[in-house]
């Protein structure tokens, strides 16, 4: 068992020309977690595919306990005993979560499923923290961090001897991700190997124990965790030291600022009950609370795509109620929407760049014909440079580009309208931290500029250090309102999870 | 049972549906309930609702099979040949019968799968070839059929029509092999996302293959059952299995864009389907006029399969 390493000797792979890893060599050990880091682009997702087995290396040898290995299909990956849990979730949304479980390992009898593996299947469940997902759910009416607690459960029904997690607990909350580590440190202890790769600089540091960092498809440097400060690691994915991660504090908004979004006592079924919560021109408002409070559906509520919501929502004075999307990105309002799953609420994968960054301008212009004037083409190339939009040519799928790429191409989109109140959910999931950057850097600026910013997010470093104010939602309702020096990590997960400080203090 | 019937739900509405209209063909049907009325409607329901579940089988991962219909009409003029003589060479003959359905499933299937032609496309042209065949092997209407075998698989015994004996133990097989057996949820997993069931270490290809090669399969046996029927090999029957037999599984809730449905569903459909044209023979009204009725109910019908759509209340769900 403990001779069940796996090692890459001088690994390269290349698309079409481009390398994505360049002569890599990398050693992970059973019985460690060990993450790893690096910009998008870096070459992570290719070291996960290729020991995957999705793709093959073009040179080098890839050996598990010495033995050389070559995967033509995760099939015969995960016969081998390495499973691979990827940020795009490889779950079947139309089967139930039982079947999607049960379906990566069946052990059968004359055919037929046991019906000894769906018990197993629900252990692996409960033991991820997902007790209350039912087995006969189906996949495709379930929240994204159910979706991802699913996904994790079915890498660990698989028990795995190599087991790789792409970020896989970028939708959980901080709650859930506890227990997820509970359950990687476990296997940790039964001498799994764990690769782990995420964003989130403390998750790394609360489950890490070596850390390999990869630039530009090269593997720079491997230490023991503690062994190097957060701010070295940055310096060694980006190559150079990063000034702050978020933009310096701004003043704060003046009450004199006119209130751009007035949402007062709305509800909508019993997943929103009497919310009321407003945002001025200039300022930065946070949503925060555990997954799936009513965060996610205010601001759809907001944005007009709910049915039978009750309640006001104004904008500049202008009532929303009954408005749909097409309607309320008109200039006369002005609302704008980043959604939660950028693939397929964002953007439209197929579509090029440029076809994707018209698509909001569309409906907008007179007869639904692209802008005459030529005003918003001038705006989007004013955009892309400000947004520092990587891209090969305007003209490729928009599926080519990088995530955080992505992101900025949604952001461009809907920015290109000039909209006064700008909506975002989680915008950087899965990102990588010099984006994030760049993104905080653009909302503040968005702010000074007079747009109300609404920031629905699963980060709290954001929520804290973006944010002028943040609502906290609890089971539908704003629980708090946290402002200026109430507004902490510790107070923000109390108040997520619905309970007072100082009552905890006496507990 | 809320939870079943919702997540059922197209395919309750669909027999709501049947079941009224059933009723009203019984009511106006000049011989009223009998055991002969019963068994001319489930014969030829039978007939229809093979031919769907074979189309049912090639949707379910994604594809659309517009060959069904010749590979029934090439499996019919076989039929007319083979099915006859001593008992033995007419169980030589329907095994060769079948397999050369399944031929004609994994054709389609090998070229969609390793060929990379969509299955729009490929069933379009294999779909030409196989009916060219037909009419190769017999130009018009003709042959002979056992006429003792016929009889058993078409008449009723003690009241229920032996067709839809045969269509019940076809669907609870098939029940059983796609819900029980990891080939048969698979082929759910790849008609649901076929990039999630790859990276789910599935075996994609091979089981498209089995997708198509029991589609083919299934269509073997409705052509087989047409020569039961009919007595005859007819070339000229592919266009309309083909069209029926698509309009039949969107009836029966069974998703174009794969992954959801059942053979159950697919079956309702097509009983659906047969009763509303039965329907119009019996109704009186003027033969020029009938297609405008038929087209008439067939849209109610399909309007009451999209009613959900009223009761969503995020209006994101209506485009996923």
């Amino acid at each position: 068992m403990a001779d069940r390493y796996v090692e890459l000797k001088s690994v390269s792979k290349s698309y079409g020309g481009v390398p994505a890893l360049t002569t890599v060599d990398f050693r992970c050990e059973p019985g460690r977690v060990h993450a790893i880091l690096g910009e998008n682009g870096a070459g992570k997702s290719t070291l996960m595919k290729l020991l995957a087995g999705v793709i093959q290396p073009d040179a080098g040898t890839i050996s598990i306990g010495g033995k050389t290995v070559r995967f033509s299909s995760p099939r015969e990956a995960a016969e081998q005993g390495t499973v691979c849990m990827f940020q795009e979730l490889s779950l079947m949304p139309h089967l139930s979560v039982g079947d999607n479980i049960v379906l990566a390992a069946p052990r059968t009898r004359m055919g037929m499923i046991e019906r000894s593996v769906y018990r197993e299947a629900r252990e692996a469940l409960d033991l991820v923290g997902a007790k209350s997902i039912p087995l006969g759910a189906r996949v495709s009416g379930l929240s994204l961090s159910e979706r991802q607690l699913v996904e994790i459960a079915k890498a660990v029904f698989r028990k795995p001897k190599l087991l790789i997690l792409d970020e896989a607990t970028s939708a959980l909350t901080s709650e859930l991700v506890e227990t997820v580590f509970g359950v990687l440190k476990m296997l940790k202890e039964q001498g799994v190997a764990i690769l782990f790769i995420s964003h989130r600089m403390h998750e790394v540091d609360a489950i890490a124990d070596r850390i390999s960092v990869f630039r530009n498809g090269r593997h720079i440097e491997t230490f023991d965790v503690g062994a190097r400060t957060t701010d070295e690691i940055v310096g060694l994915m980006i190559g150079r030291s990063l000034e702050e991660l978020f933009p310096p504090r701004r003043a704060p908004v003046p009450d004199t600022a006119p209130v751009v979004l007035d949402v007062s006592n709305v509800s909508w079924g019993s997943q929103l009950v009497d919310v009321s919560l407003a945002a001025r021109a200039g300022e930065i408002v946070g949503l925060g609370g555990l997954d799936a409070q009513g965060q996610q559906q205010i601001m759809h509520a907001v944005f007009g795509v709910l049915r039978g919501v009750t309640g006001r929502i104004t904008l500049n004075g202008k009532r929303l109620n009954g408005l749909q999307p097409p309607r309320v990105k008109q200039s006369d309002i002005g609302l704008a929407l980043v959604p939660e799953d950028r693939k397929t609420e964002g953007l439209i994968p197929s579509m090029s760049v440029a076809q994707n960054m018209r698509l909001a301008v569309l409906g907008r212009a007179p007869l639904g014909l692209l802008d005459l004037n030529g005003g918003s083409e001038a705006r989007l190339q004013e955009l892309i440079e400000r947004l520092a939009l990587t891209y090969g040519s305007l003209d490729d799928p928009v599926a080519t580009l990088s995530g955080g790429n992505q992101q900025k191409v949604v952001l461009a989109k809907w920015l290109v309208l000039s909209p006064k109140c700008l909506l975002l959910m989680d915008p950087t999931r899965g990102i990588d931290l010099p984006t994030k950057a760049q993104i905080y850097r653009l909302l503040t600026d968005l702010a000074a500029d007079g747009m109300a910013v609404i920031l629905q997010s699963t980060d709290y470093e954001e929520l804290i250090h973006l944010c002028d104010r943040v609502y906290v939602f609890y089971h539908g309702s704003v629980a708090k309102e946290l402002t200026g020096d109430h507004l902490s990590a510790d107070a923000l997960i109390a108040a997520s999870m619905n309970v007072h400080l100082h009552a905890e203090a006496q507990a | 049972m809320m939870t079943w019937l919702r997540q059922n739900a197209r395919e309750t509405i669909a027999a709501l549906a049947l079941v009224i209209l059933f009723a009203g063909y019984i009511a106006i049907h000049p011989r009223g309930f009998s055991t002969y009325v019963v068994t001319i409607w489930s014969n030829q329901g039978t007939l229809l609702g093979l031919a769907a579940i074979a189309q049912f089988f090639v949707v379910l991962v994604k594809g659309i099979d517009l060959s069904v219909g010749s590979i029934i009409a090439l499996t019919n003029v076989m039929g007319s040949f083979l099915l006859n003589g001593s008992p033995t060479s007419i169980a030589l003959g329907m095994v060769v019968v079948l397999a050369v359905g399944v031929a004609c499933g994994l054709v389609n299937g090998i070229a969609v799968v390793y060929g990379g032609v969509q299955p729009i496309v490929t069933t379009l042209a294999t779909g030409g070839i196989f009916g060219g065949i037909a009419l190769l092997l017999r130009p018009t209407p003709g042959g002979s059929i056992d006429e003792t075998m016929s009889d058993a698989l078409t008449y009723a015994v003690a009241g229920i029509p032996v067709s839809a004996v045969i269509l019940v133990i076809v669907l609870v097989v098939l029940l059983v092999l796609l819900r029980r057996t990891a080939v048969g949820l698979g082929l759910y997993a790849i008609g649901s996302s076929e990039q999630s069931a790859y990276m789910t270490g599935l075996r994609v290809n091979r089981l498209k293959l089995v997708a198509y090669g029991s589609s083919g399969f299934v269509a073997a046996l409705a052509g087989t059952y047409v020569s039961m029927v009919t007595l005859t090999g007819d070339p000229n029957i592919a266009p309309s299995y083909t069209l029926n037999s698509i309009a039949a599984v969107v009836l029966g809730g069974v998703a174009l864009s794969g992954g959801v449905g059942s053979p159950i569903g697919a079956v309702i459909g097509a009983l659906i389907l047969k009763t509303i044209s039965s329907l119009m023979f019996f109704s009186g009204l003027p033969p020029l006029a009938q297609p405008f009725f038929e087209g008439l109910i067939l849209a109610t019908a399909i309007a009451l399969g999209a009613l959900g759509v009223f009761r969503v209340r995020s209006r994101l769900e209506l485009y996923r």
